[in-house]
């Protein structure tokens, strides 16, 4: 069959089972959207590419699909590289196909050129442009497999114009041939025996997991391992869901707002299994006082994320799936010990970590603490609602207070900290998932950094319903300046603040308001039983703090109770 | 972490011979702040493989992340590091120095010395053409250097392992690796 190189893509996508796409037409891809209006897949239109990438993003934690965008050249594609950044950060499987100049003219400095595979390099897993409408489908069939094969991440397809309206005779390649790209899947059997025979040794271990738990489905070998050996669990908050919220071995989240029982029995812990992921300085903070005593077993698809930060006793390259379950096997085969008992001094110490310092707010009669509303978003939704946050202290007290019990159901820009991140993602969740409910925590500046794309949700009907924690200020730098700057708050007072309600109103959706504690639990009822998007506006005491805290670059012990 | 001991590093990585794969590499360098003393990148025996040497400095985790981050790139299909095995390293360089009539029969003896070659000569000039390793190519620039060095042109290091190690394709089967139908639409794909 001979086929242009337009309706090669859309053929292609529907050959990998791709149903939905988020995009944003422009000159050089009219020739895509004009198959792809008679194709069977979904389009959404967004109102700026960013939102479309956080979508795809969003489609893609929540579903564990590769999430699909498509933008212009040019001003289109240089629209995404945050989303983009943001989804290789946390190692999310999204596909962007970007317009691009015919082949003649670049490196010309056509109109609306620009060098997006260039731009991208450091940002993306691997990124194509193609060259020739033959090497297209072949092209494809590779950014669908790296995108979500090995370590996930993002892929770019960069596509000329002409490339789009050459034919070629089209058959969608059934194999990947890469002789230059092979994960690791399977752990190696001597290194889970090392890791296992550690592991019955340890008097004090815990588990510490992160987003690889997520993204490999391992959830439940992690929970066999805890249970097991009664091992207690802490997360990165990549990690958040990948084990139990309300398990009685479960820590909450470790690092710089992470529980002060979990940064305490990191600190004394005698052996640290770190699961999928990556020792990231929010967690580790001063890397020599991090878990000083513990032996550490590190298992990780990546090979660079091992030693990359600290050094490690026993490394396992493998999926965690893999390792887990053989890890499992292993201690399964080993003589039965009353781990319960052996235990007991470990678990005692944590628990009176969690007596002397637990995660705590006081809610007055007056004003609305930001904690309370997080914690009744999870007492109505009973803890089942996908949670998408926006960065800054909305972020952490959503990691704090909504107790996530089961993996992709939390969706946050985590190694990047995109402002803006949350809303948008939160439709692409939605989308993937329409029968949860789907809330995006956000602060009242971060949900101003992409708006925009509520248009997108009320014309597509996409019910997402908005908390924002509105405390008047850039929030979390504002505590910074707290803290380490003497209370002076330049530039984070957010005056000029538009009126949410109205806001909603105007893009026609629809809007409520508490401004008093016991507004509460009835605006989010309100909320939830409206069928299209709401925003929520949560009028919060201006001036509260996340904690605990630890100070950036000191050691996890030394919190800050605030 | 342990081993703060810094040392020079000759790394050969076979790639793609596709345009971007040199920057792709230069750009990990620069992005995560490795450097780099000198790179050679040439095609190979397969038109379809260029062979990348490149010299850096670094403790023992700096070179495992090296290693580990150009593997790690998807249009490079191997990597080796020398340090610490047999090969055989090569730098070329190509020296013009001022020949006046007094000082030419000391010129010709130290080509001689340091067995290279004149391969141009002008009447004030010659142009001497020296392989070796880096100290050697640093000794006869130092001795030529007081007779009037007008100009120069270095290589990098290519490398080479002794005997049995190899760095080659040849054990490397192309894999072809098949999607199974669940992993076309799910993350964490597992054979
Ligand atoms: C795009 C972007 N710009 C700047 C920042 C730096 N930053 C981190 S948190 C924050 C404040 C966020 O304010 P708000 O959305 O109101 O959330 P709050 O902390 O008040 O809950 C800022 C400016 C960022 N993370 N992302
Ligand atoms: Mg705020």
């Amino acid at each position: 069959m001979r086929l242009s190189g337009a309706e090669i893509i859309i053929e292609s996508l529907i050959q990998e089972g791709i149903t939905t796409i988020f995009g944003y037409p422009g000159g050089v891809i009219t020739d895509i959207y004009d198959h792809l209006e008679k194709s069977p897949i979904r389009h959404y239109l967004v109102r700026h590419e960013q939102g479309a990438v956080h979508m795809a993003d969003g489609y893609a934690r929540s579903s564990g699909k590769v999430g699909v965008c498509l933008v212009t050249s040019g001003p289109g594609a240089t629209n995404t590289v945050t989303g983009i950044a943001s989804a290789f950060m946390d190692s999310i499987p999204v596909v962007v196909f970007t317009g691009q100049v015919p082949t003649p003219l670049i490196g010309n400095d056509a109109f609306q050129e620009v060098d997006i595979v260039g731009i991208t390099r450091p940002c993306t897993k691997h990124n194509y442009l193609v060259k020739k409408v033959e090497d297209l489908s072949r092209v494809i069939k590779e950014a669908f497999y790296l995108a979500r094969s090995g370590r996930p991440g993002p892929v770019l397809v960069d596509l000329p114009k002409d490339v789009l309206q050459n034919k070629t005779e089209f058959k969608y390649p059934k194999k990947v041939e890469m002789r230059s790209y092979r994960p690791t899947y399977s752990a190696h059997a001597g290194q889970i025996e090392k890791a296992a025979a550690q592991i019955l040794k340890a008097r004090r271990p815990i588990i510490y997991a992160g987003g690889g738990v997520v993204s490999s489905r391992s959830s439940r070998e992690l929970k066999t391992l805890a249970e097991g050996l009664t091992i207690p669990v802490t997360t990165t908050l990549m990690g958040l869901g990948a084990f139990p919220g309300r398990h009685p071995l479960w820590l909450g989240m470790l690092g710089m707002h992470g529980t002060y029982w979990a940064n305490m029995s990191v600190a004394q812990c005698d052996l640290l299994i770190a699961v999928g992921a990556r020792f990231d300085d929010r967690v580790t903070g001063k890397v020599d006082l991090f878990a000083p005593e513990a032996k550490i077993i590190h298992i990780d698809i990546d090979p660079t994320s091992i030693r990359k930060n600290v050094s490690v006793d026993i490394p396992i390259v493998g999926d965690c799936k893999d390792a887990l379950s053989k890890l499992n096997q292993s201690l399964h085969k080993q003589e039965k010990s009353d781990w319960r008992k052996i235990r007991q001094p470990w678990l005692e110490q944590i628990q009176e970590w969690k007596k002397t310092h637990p995660l705590t707010y006081e809610q007055g009669k007056d004003e609305i603490k930001p904690q309370y509303v997080v914690e009744k978003l999870y007492e109505v939704t009973q803890g089942q609602a996908i949670i998408a946050t926006e960065v800054g202290q909305n972020q952490m007290w959503a990691a704090q207070f909504y107790h996530f019990d089961r993996p992709n159901s939390f969706i946050t820009s985590g190694g990047l900290g995109v402002m803006g991140y949350g809303f948008p993602a939160a439709i692409g969740a939605q989308v993937a998932c329409p029968d949860r409910i789907v809330i995006d925590i956000a602060g009242d500046g971060s949900i101003q950094m992409n708006i925009q794309e509520m248009a997108t949700a009320v014309a597509n009907q996409v019910p997402v319903k908005i908390a924002i924690l509105n405390n008047g200020y850039l929030g979390m730098v504002r505590q910074f300046q707290e803290l380490f700057y003497e209370k002076r708050y330049a530039q984070t007072f957010l005056k000029g603040n538009p009126d949410f309600v109205k806001l909603a109103e105007a893009y026609g959706a629809a809007g409520l308001r508490a401004e008093r504690p016991e507004e509460v639990v009835p605006v989010i009822e309100k909320a939830l039983s409206i069928k299209g998007p709401v925003i929520m506006d949560f009028v919060v005491c201006p001036e509260e703090c996340v904690a605990p805290m630890v100070p950036a670059g000191k050691g996890m012990t030394e919190m800050l109770l605030v | 972490m342990e081993n703060n001991h810094e040392q020079k590093h000759t790394i050969s990585a076979l790639v793609d011979n596709e345009p971007g794969v040199l920057n792709r590499v230069t750009g990990l360098f620069s992005g995560r702040g490795f450097n780099i003393e000198s790179l050679c990148v040439a095609e190979t025996m397969d038109p379809l493989v260029s062979r990348i040497t490149l010299v850096t400095r670094g403790n023992n985790q700096i070179i495992e992340q090296i290693t580990k981050q150009l593997n790690k790139l998807v249009n490079v299909i191997k990597v080796m590091d020398f340090t610490d095995t047999e090969f055989v390293e090569r730098e070329m360089a190509l020296i013009k120095v001022r020949a006046e009539a007094q000082t030419r029969a000391e010129i010709l003896r130290i080509v001689d010395i340091f067995r290279c070659k004149v391969v141009d000569v002008s009447p004030q000039f010659y142009t001497i053409e020296v392989t070796g390793n880096d100290s050697k190519i640093t000794a006869i620039l130092g001795l030529l250097n007081h007779l009037g060095i007008k100009e120069i042109a270095r290589t990098g290091a290519i490398a080479m392992a002794r005997s049995k190690k190899e760095i080659s394709l040849k054990k490397e089967k192309i894999v072809f690796i098949e999607m199974p139908e669940e992993a076309t639409q799910k993350t964490g794909y597992r054979p």
